[in-house]
């Protein structure tokens, strides 16, 4: 028997085990329940008001992340300087964070009895049960995801394009707004779709950290956990948006990357 | 700095931290218990320290505990999780899944009380009444976990008044006692509707305000063995001490009260 014959055949069955234990359960969201169900099911005012709160938050907290993560990222990708690499793994810490932990953090930091709660508090600002609050979570989970995907791309800017602008009279601010930001453009879309797509899904540090309050602070993967024992039928509904809506992230974010790479092997 | 295990230092790395993993894993489980068989037990986050406590003690198998809300048990159950045991926080889950011929009939094994629960350092609030007033933080069940329906029970007796006024405070329903706990603890909330067990569990930090008996919902706990239970022997077992014997003691030190005579 020639050596190395079942070596390819054993990658193709690893390869089918792990693509059908990682779509199944996507795949029976959908084929749980007939279609008409999980329509009917949507037509919930509690489901409604989580999606459109899930809209809200988390276009905020995308909004946050790339006005104060682009120019973070910009620096990273930029500079070197003493303890660049322990800054970087800081920034990235809550990507490997489990969201309890995140959320515990954020209470005992940031709640009525935590460290900055009382600034906070003095600043007339209520995170805790507040739609703020939501925010704030969200904010903390997805931010690396963008951060990372920024500063990756600010890197991969050809230094000579930075340089020449320069050259050519136009000060740091301009470089950075004018040249950097449109080269790195594709590569920070693609960090914000990944962002954006953690915020969509993000369940612990908001329960933890916000509560749970239809219409403040229930967003929709808090309403699946809601309607688990009671509407199952409307948890699966919920669960077919959210798939929907992170598929759609997620392919943006593969065709910006791809966009990315053409656009910088030009 | 890239994620990977190029150099040997990252996979040092990587390998030092799956080694310490595993020995604070290895430190916290019971090696001397590993020739028994075991019992697995899903419970109300309420019987969360009775239960703890009877199944140190439990002698003929190791007990394993999945604690959450009675009805996202309940749930598990339904879509074919096989605990050996369910105990819920109420006793219609247990009917109805027993009606629906997945559990064996269930029996009453302990009895609670819902009491308004405040953080014990703050002078307010201190009643029913002080629950409606404007700036108070509530926080109480959801609807669907049974602390969330004995609570609503409780308001339903109010008059509309006292009624609208809490439910206008309520600033989170969480998803079991443990979540209204923490929010009460940790300060971000004034008060909540839990079991009076619940504050007996924060040590003092919580303190139990008594509802008028009118108000009083009957709170009794159902346990059922599940149909096609892995360890049945030991599950009936287990079963028989929650209602004389450790189980019954480790509840009633928790504050649980007897079942009514049957």
């Amino acid at each position: 028997m020639t050596r190395g014959r079942w070596f390819a055949p054993s990658l193709v069955v690893a390869l089918a085990a792990a693509l059908t234990f990682l779509t199944l359960p996507v795949v029976a969201i959908f084929v749980r329940t007939s279609p008409a169900n999980l329509l009917g099911a949507l037509d919930d005012p509690g489901v409604l008001d989580a999606l459109w709160l899930s809209l809200r938050t988390t276009l905020i907290a995308v909004a946050i992340i790339v006005v104060v993560g682009t120019p973070a990222a910009y620096l990273l990708a930029t500079r070197t300087f003493r303890g660049h690499a322990l800054v970087v793994t800081l920034v990235e810490l809550p990507l490997v964070l489990p969201p309890a932990v995140a959320g515990v953090g954020l209470l005992a930091a940031l709640g009525p009895g935590g460290i900055a709660g009382g600034a906070i508090e003095d600043a007339g600002l209520r995170l805790v049960f507040e739609t703020a609050g939501v925010v704030v979570a969200l904010t903390f989970v997805a931010a690396p995801f963008f951060i990372r995907g920024a500063q990756a791309a600010f890197g991969a800017v050809d230094r000579s394009w930075l340089e020449a602008s320069r050259t050519l009279g136009a000060g740091e601010a301009r470089t950075f707004l004018r040249v950097a930001i449109p080269a790195a453009a594709p590569g920070m879309l693609a960090g914000l779709a990944l962002a954006w797509g953690r915020a969509v899904g993000e369940f612990g540090a908001t329960l933890i950290f916000a509560g749970s309050f239809r219409g403040r602070t229930q967003t929709a993967p808090l309403a699946i956990y809601e309607r688990l024992g009671t509407d199952f039928d409307a948890a699966l509904a919920l669960s077919a948006v959210l798939v929907a809506i992170a598929g759609a992230l997620l392919l943006s974010a593969k065709l910006l990357g791809v966009r990315g790479v053409a656009r910088a092997a030009r | 700095m890239r994620w990977g295990l190029r150099s040997p230092a990252a996979f040092a790395a990587v390998l030092l931290t799956a080694i310490l993993a595993v020995a604070v894993a290895g430190c916290g489980s019971d090696s001397s218990g590993s020739d028994r068989g075991e019992v697995v037990v899903a419970a109300a986050t309420s019987l969360k320290s009775a239960f703890t406590t009877y199944g140190e003690q439990f002698p003929d198998a190791e007990a394993q505990f999945s604690f959450a809300g009675s009805d996202e048990l309940a749930a598990q159950i339904r879509s074919g999780a096989k605990p050996d045991i369910f105990a819920s926080a109420n006793t219609t889950l247990p009917d109805a899944l027993f009606k629906e011929g997945l559990v064996e009939r269930p029996q009453v094994f302990a009895r609670n009380r819902l009491v308004l629960a405040v953080p014990a350092k703050r002078a307010r609030p201190r009643s029913l009444a002080d629950l409606a007033k404007p700036g108070v933080a509530v926080v109480i069940g959801s609807p669907s976990v049974p602390v969330g329906a004995y609570t609503r029970k409780v308001l339903e007796r109010l008059d509309d008044a006292a009624r609208r006024g809490i439910l206008a405070n309520v600033r989170s329903n969480e998803p079991d006692v443990g979540g209204i706990s923490a929010k009460l603890t940790q300060g971000a909330a004034d008060a909540g509707f839990l079991y009076s067990t619940d504050v007996v569990a924060t040590k003092g930090r919580l303190q139990a305000i008594e509802l008028p008996a009118d108000l009083q919902p009957q709170v009794a706990y159902g346990v059922a063995i599940v149909k096609g239970a892995e360890h049945r022997s030991d599950a009936q077992a287990f079963l028989a001490g929650l209602l004389v014997g450790p189980g019954a003691d480790a509840l009633k030190r928790a504050g649980f009260r007897a079942p009514p005579a049957q």
